[in-house]
């Protein structure tokens, strides 16, 4: 088991270094670099050898790139054009912004959906199933940036109960935050929530036409123990990987989402450094965004093994 | 009289169909239980007798309904319970054990949890009692140390194990009657008897009555004391278990008892024509009416109602009863198989290893497969032309494995497949040509996925010929047509997709296909376990016929002893990947000599209630064949030492041409038969 999880972990940070490579190449091929973007015009003779050694690309790419990544294992990631601002303080408050839009949807997008889609599956085809079933298919099959600027129309132009766009600095506190996330975070989790609701419910249901669930019931077993026992257990097992993918796609910014209500996070980051040309910043941004998914995969692929007996004893065997 | 348990009156139960037709799948079903007998419930797949079993518990399956009838338990009807209520009688009252354990124990809960639930559901035991009473239950089902088997979750245990604590789980409630549905199919020979006999030992320890249901009739013979025989969701006949399996009075029952192949007499069971019903199909008239070989003019439209005959204690569904009265020699009408054998070596495996562990990284690089104790090692056979070769063994002794091998499916480790004496097989599918692909063709156990179903008949049977022949047009229509016939399927199958068919025709579609290549030599990989037996009858017939018409060679894997006994010329016996004994198959059935080909024959059910199983060994699953010496010294009852521990035993050779592989000396070997 141990071993197991070593050789995982290992197998994270291989990816991770194939990763940072191939945006580090990339990045080389593409014409032009930090400082020609940044003096435009100027780009020539004196200022651009200053420029050069200042962030110290006159040396050769591979001693850059171990350089880079000697830095960016530290949390260094070098300096970012716009402001010469160091990345890390760029990153900051954007990571902090993601998180919390991601963590105010997981929290309340995650219990609704299971409770959702177990109450679809025992209630199968019955009224409370097909109602929800409705409701969570149209959720799921408008797109968010529809749904986005309707929830602005109707609840922050029409209503005006609450801002339609974030307009706050990127550094602002919590609190001041929070009256901004709200219609964001229903953006988000309404297609999460509905994408997830109905993994779980096929998944509870195929449960339940199993021969242990049929088996349970001629025991005797009453219906919602054998719910809590037998049918959940294992019919949730298969939605921590869904989960897990949801979780690493809320936190790698939800971009669309983002844009819409100019909100100060990951996802509008990427967008913005893409378009200035922000070299630096979008390499950290491509480290950063695959760390964020190897690890969350990493961890669900641990959680299942902990959870699922047999692949916890077939793993120990072998 | 003794006191009736349940009471099933004029129960139906169906489905609407699509078309909102009420489709019947149980119909008027009376019968009673009594206390402390055992009735077995046999039928074909599709005759209603699950169905039957659980409502019987009060429970019918999503998607079916109750048209009409009862089953009354306690002078109250379950099928009108509440759910509050039956679970008050389910697992303690009346309780199932199920078909396949392995699949109706909760994955994520351990062992002793699920035992303890029915306890703490249906007993008033505290804490401390409970789990005394686990260990006892877990004994009483003879399950080796009981305390660590708690601990495990169900999939730690072998396929027997799991079964044991299904019984074990449904003893926790002490119900008053015992479900039994299909309990010991899919487990091996020796492990069915062993669970058989356990069964056999609750009803007389605890005086529980039980309800057997299976479509085995060995099984059946050896616990019941009554039989119900249902068709078509009717009961048929239903009497005491002796009368039934000797002197059947029903034409179905006579057909089935008959199409069942038996170790005691070699070739080919009697086959019935026809296959069941689908539920819903139209009919007036009896439903066997098609597949009689006793009917009259007024079958055709007149259903004949459940008679009662006093004399015998038996009720049966049939006008003509009587002329079966006097007709019921079960056991001697067999088809005698004529041997094709030719001198002439076709195919010769010479110390042939599999391996299926996994590679090392090294060897992966170097292109080898190093296991010091692989999975199949040293078989040697020598098989030849037109010769059908069986390999029995329980699951795991190898035998699909080196099929897959020949097929060039699996690669080997080691030896040399050689074919008509001088070419050699690579064990490499890429390494072979199209013709090495041609000469060997498989048939696969079930049908239902070797078919694409998103091809027709026609579609099918056309790739081989297309493949092999380049035949296009007409003439492959042609081929197609003369390959259907000699299958017996009519020209029409053409245009049907696999789903349209019954399993029956399935598999001959199968057979059709494999014959398309013009093969040498056909693999059939338990190609009848997955039909019903009197289909099974129809298809082995079918191959037996092929193999006149065309001389193919066949090499036949089988768990069905009684099958292979109809059907092969000479049997190979594999435990653990190793062979045991080679021989002609008369002379292995009739005088087993190999230590363990007297286990696995004398675990085989024969369905006759005076032909019980001796119980030879104990069913232990071994993971992996012995380091060292004979591979069946684990189990063997008659291991002599040290001998066979440290050394390969070596071939022994009869006079009979059976060669036997046993450090016990042969006259000792052949000596014991005799007692």
């Amino acid at each position: 088991m141990l071993f197991l999880i070593i050789k995982r972990i290992l197998l994270g940070l291989i990816t991770l270094f194939i990763v940072s490579l191939i945006t580090f190449v990339g990045t080389e091929i593409l014409p032009g670099d930090a400082c020609t973007t940044y003096l435009e015009r100027q780009a020539f003779g004196e200022q651009l050898e200053a420029c050069y050694r200042r962030l110290g690309l006159n040396v050769p790419a591979y001693e850059r790139y171990v350089s880079w990544a000697v830095n960016a294992i530290q949390g260094d990631f070098g300096y970012s054009l716009s402001g010469e601002m160091p990345i890390k303080e760029v990153l900051g408050p954007r990571i902090k912004n993601s998180l919390v839009l991601a963590s105010a949807a997981i929290f309340i997008g995650i219990p609704i959906a299971l409770i959702l889609g177990i109450v679809t599956a025992l209630w199968r085809d019955k009224l409370p199933d097909v109602a929800i079933s409705t409701v969570t298919i149209f959720a799921m099959t408008i797109p968010e940036f529809i749904s986005a600027t309707l929830l602005i129309l109707i609840i922050a132009i029409w209503l005006e109960w609450l801002p339609g766009i974030v307009i706050v600095p990127t550094d602002v506190s919590f609190l001041e935050l929070l009256p901004n996330i709200i219609l964001p975070v229903i953006a988000i989790a309404m297609i999460m929530t509905a994408h997830m609701a109905r993994m779980v419910r096929s998944s509870v249901i195929q449960v339940m036409a199993s021969e242990y669930v049929q088996m349970a019931i001629l025991k005797g077993v009453p219906y919602w123990k054998m719910v809590f026992k037998h049918v959940l257990p294992n019919a949730l097992l298969p939605a921590i990987n869904v989960v897990a993918l949801t979780i690493a796609w809320l936190l790698g910014g939800v971009v669309v989402t983002e844009v819409v209500f100019n909100y100060p996070g990951l996802g509008r980051l990427v967008i913005e450094s893409i378009s200035n040309r922000d070299l630096p910043t979008v390499q950290a941004l491509a480290i950063i965004l695959a760390s964020i998914y190897v690890s969350i995969n990493l961890l669900a692929d641990l959680m299942t093994l902990m959870l699922n007996p047999r692949l916890k004893t077939l793993q120990i065997r072998k | 009289m003794t006191e009736i348990i349940q009471k099933v009156k004029n129960l139906s139960i169906g489905f609407k169909s699509k078309k909102g037709e009420e489709i019947l799948i149980l119909r008027n079903i009376s019968t009673n239980i009594k206390k402390g007998e055992t009735v077995g419930i046999v039928g074909e797949s599709g005759s209603g007798k699950s169905t039957l079993a659980l409502a019987m518990m009060g429970y019918v399956k999503h998607g079916l309904y109750t048209i009409g009838g009862e089953c009354e338990f306690n002078s109250s009807n379950l099928l009108k319970m509440k759910n509050r209520d039956l679970e008050k009688i389910r697992g303690r009252k009346i309780a199932m054990i199920p078909q396949n354990a392995g699949q109706a124990l909760t994955p994520n809960l351990k062992i002793g949890y699920q035992i303890d639930e029915a306890l703490q559901l249906h007993s008033d035991l505290k804490e401390e009692e409970r789990e005394q009473k686990i260990s006892e239950l877990l004994n009483k089902v003879r399950l080796p140390s009981p305390e660590t088997i708690a601990l495990r979750y169900p999939h730690e245990l072998s396929g027997g194990q799991q079964q044991r604590v299904a019984v074990a789980m449904a003893l926790a409630g002490t119900p008053d009657l015992l479900l039994l549905d299909e309990p010991t199919t899919g487990l091996d020979v020796t492990t069915q008897a062993h669970v058989l006999e356990l069964l056999n030992f609750i009803a007389k320890d605890t005086g529980t009555s039980m309800v057997y249901v299976s479509h085995d009739l060995g099984a059946i013979a050896q616990v019941s004391d009554r039989i119900i025989v249902m068709y078509s969701g009717e009961i048929v006949l239903e009497g005491p278990s002796r009368d039934i399996l000797k002197k059947p009075i029903h034409p179905y029952t006579y057909g089935l008892l008959k199409s069942i192949p038996k170790l005691s007499l070699a070739g080919l069971p009697q086959s019935m024509p026809g296959s069941q019903p689908q539920p819903g199909a139209m009919h007036r008239g009896c439903s066997f009416f098609d597949r009689c070989n006793f009917s009259e003019e007024k079958c055709k439209n007149n259903s004949p109602q459940l008679e009662y005959l006093k004399e015998l204690n038996t009720s049966v569904r049939c006008f003509n009863y009587k002329s079966l009265m006097n007709d019921s020699q079960v056991n001697q009408t067999v088809n005698k198989i004529k041997t094709s054998l030719q001198d002439k070596e076709i195919l010769n495996l010479s110390e042939v290893s599999i391996s299926y562990a996994k590679q090392k990284l090294l060897d992966q690089v170097l292109n080898r497969i190093s296991d010091d104790n692989p999975t199949v090692k040293d078989i040697n056979i020598n098989i030849k032309k037109g010769e059908t070769i069986a390999l029995v063994g329980e699951s795991g002794s190898g035998k699909s494995t080196i099929l897959k091998s020949i097929a060039g499916l699996l690669r080997t480790k080691g030896g040399i497949i050689k074919f008509d004496q001088n070419r050699n097989l690579s064990s490499d599918l890429k390494e072979r040509d199209p013709n090495d692909l041609r000469i060997i063709q498989l048939i696969f156990q079930n049908p239902d996925e070797s078919l694409n179903p998103n091809h027709t008949v026609e579609e099918i049977i056309a790739q081989p010929l297309k493949l092999y022949f380049g035949l296009k047009g007409e003439e492959l229509k042609k081929n197609i047509i003369d390959l259907l016939q000699k299958v017996r399927l009519g020209e029409f199958y053409m245009s049907r997709y696999p789903r349209q068919l019954s399993g029956g025709e399935k598999q001959r579609v199968a057979v059709a296909r494999a014959f398309a290549a013009k093969p040498d030599i056909i693999l059939c990989d338990e190609v009848t376990s997955a039909l019903d037996v009197s289909v099974q009858a129809a298809v082995l017939n079918l191959l037996q016929q092929l193999k006149e018409d065309f001389g193919t060679t066949y090499i036949f894997v089988s768990h069905d002893l009684a099958v292979v006994r109809a059907i092969s010329d000479r049997v190979a016996v594999l435990y653990q990947g190793r062979l045991c004994e080679v021989g002609p198959s008369k002379d292995v059935y009739q005088f087993p000599s190999h230590p363990y080909t007297e286990v696995l024959l004398g675990a085989v059910l024969e369905p006759d209630p005076d032909i019980k199983p001796k119980l030879v060994a104990e069913d232990i699953v071994e993971e992996k064949p012995p380091q060292k010496g004979c591979s069946f010294q684990g189990r063997c009852s008659r291991i002599l030492g040290d001998i066979c521990k440290s050394e390969v035993p070596p071939w022994q050779i009869t006079n009979s041409g059976n060669s036997i592989r046993c450090h016990i000396p042969l006259k000792e070997l052949q000596k014991d038969q005799i007692n």
